[in-house]
């Protein structure tokens, strides 16, 4: 009998984190887009960051955040009762941290590559700041828009060290995919296992396959 | 009637300068800033339009005051009721020809000035097509009716002519006569361009390094100290070639290519590349008319 509970677990997990990355990682990549502090290399060092690092490192580091051992996972359980380490929560928040560049990267390159007399334009025209965003600015990134949003939903399932650094193997809590994978394997389950790494291969491809052609028919 | 002074601190090409610019428009005039570029001409425009900050100055429109620095007073772009046209003419690449003009309507305004807006500008077939799909011209006066529909109280338009080809630019600078005329709205118009300036423009702003040097009639401008009987072109050389005796000289005037005889030791001083004045006296030019 197949668990689907992993996979289920896992597309609520990218779809979590998907949604909650759009919602402040467009408005931050528009911010340093347009930004003149002098801070931003720091800024763009920090983002970039979960492409370089181990995901053990960050994971490490998260645990140790999340820990109520320490004053972060203390404050928070005082004040809201939230325990981040080896729960659903945690991992949203890692995988928001992990797969922000993906969203930022194409989006803040998008927005630079926009000419800047499109929003003095719709300025001049008497537009205030959020409707020339709105109306002017994201319709104008949609094929960056989307493959930051695919790579990062993308991105999302395919990840594995820092889950398991902070969320461990906790059925219907912190046990998706790919960490069933790992499970089953250990456990000599070939076929269990084979059965998740098929489904993760096969809507990996896909998903990637939908971007590039909508992309290519944009361009056309 | 519309004053603006505006100073400036500017990072040039050849160093920084400083924005020092005062002047009074009359209402329904059409004025030009004229001058190379990197001379302060567009910044001036952008202070006007509140796209740029100036650190000291102030604007009154109308007896609306703009910007005024020593009270803090400075509106910004949304509430100051330009037209602006851009050089790259920013069209929205996301809306349609008609839907650019909808953009631009204000709160409250008849659609009926969108209609009027296209037919006068001849865009009614291309009101569905997307910018990507015009031509340089049609882009152009797209602009222009997408700065003309915000029924601004001032039109600036930054060098609306520097990429079409001649013959484009000379239907448009009747266009924009016209629709000047037609709204009676005050224009103010950078350029470079001594021909679009004198026949667009009642009067000229002669700007050098951030500063007004010159201002008056184009024709009177642009003439001063140097109107003469002589007729007098500044060229390069593009080949010399020896005939016989004599030297033929081969010169770029403007878009023009003219051949014209040297005496050796004339030539023997020149060199392809050169720039060179060929002065003509005692001629009587004939005047022939050109058709149109």
């Amino acid at each position: 009998m197949i668990d689907w509970q992993p996979l289920l677990l896992t597309f609520k997990l990218a779809a979590v984190t998907t949604t909650i990355l759009l919602c402040i990682g467009v408005p931050f990549a528009w911010w340093l887009a347009n930004t003149r502090t002098r801070i931003k290399p720091v800024i763009e060092a920090l983002v970039s960051m979960p492409l370089v690092l181990p995901p053990s490192v960050l994971g490490f580091y998260l645990l140790l955040a999340f820990s109520p051992e320490y004053w972060f996972g203390a404050w928070l359980d005082r004040q809201a009762g939230i325990r981040l380490a080896f729960s659903f929560e945690g991992l949203v928040v890692a995988s928001v941290i992990f797969s922000f560049p993906f969203l930022v990267h194409p989006v803040q390159a998008a927005f630079q590559n926009l000419p800047r007399s499109l929003t003095d334009a719709a300025r001049v025209l008497g537009k205030s700041n959020w409707q020339t965003f709105l109306r002017v600015l994201i319709p104008n990134i949609k094929p960056a828009l989307l493959s930051g949003t695919v790579l990062a939903f993308a991105h999302t399932v395919g990840e594995f060290g820092v889950v398991l650094m902070i969320g461990g193997n906790l059925p219907n809590q912190t046990r998706v995919a790919s960490i069933a994978i790992y499970d089953e394997v250990e456990a000599l389950n070939y076929g269990a296992a084979n059965f998740y790494a098929g489904v993760l291969f096969v809507l990996s491809f896909l998903i990637l396959l939908v971007v590039y052609m909508v992309n290519r028919g944009v361009q056309k | 009637m519309i004053h603006a002074s505006i100073s400036k601190h500017l990072h040039g090409a050849n160093g920084d300068f400083q924005l020092e610019a005062s002047l009074n428009i009359a209402e329904g005039e059409f004025v030009a800033l004229f001058g190379a570029s990197g001379v302060g001409k567009t910044t001036l425009l952008r202070c006007i339009a509140g796209l740029e900050q100036p650190e000291q100055g102030s604007i009154v429109v109308r007896g609306e005051t703009w910007l005024d620095s020593a009270a803090r007073l400075n509106l910004p772009p949304q509430q100051r009721r330009v037209g602006y046209m851009f050089q790259d003419y920013a069209l929205f690449p996301n809306m349609t020809v008609r839907g650019n003009l909808e953009f631009a309507l204000r709160k409250g305004t008849d659609q009926k000035r969108i209609n009027e807006l296209l037919e006068l500008m001849a865009l009614g077939e291309l009101q569905h097509r997307k910018p990507d799909s015009l031509s340089g011209g049609q882009k152009q006066r797209v602009a222009l009716a997408r700065a003309l529909a915000s029924e601004p109280r001032l039109l600036l338009l930054d060098e609306p002519f520097s990429a079409l080809d001649a013959e484009m630019r000379s239907r448009l600078h009747d266009e924009i006569l016209r629709l000047q005329k037609h709204f009676g709205i005050t224009t103010v118009i950078v350029s470079h361009d001594v021909s679009e300036v004198c026949k667009l423009t009642s009067r000229v702003m002669m700007m050098e390094a951030g500063r007004i040097v010159q201002q008056g009639r184009p024709v009177e401008v642009f003439s001063a100290g140097q109107t003469s009987g002589k007729f007098r072109f500044t060229g390069e050389i593009l080949a010399i070639e020896s005939m016989d005796v004599m030297f033929s000289l081969t010169v770029l005037v403007g878009n023009q290519i003219v051949r014209v005889v040297a005496m050796p030791d004339e030539a023997a001083k020149l060199h392809v590349g050169e720039r060179v004045m060929l002065v003509s006296k005692a001629f009587n030019p004939m005047v022939l008319k050109l058709e149109q």
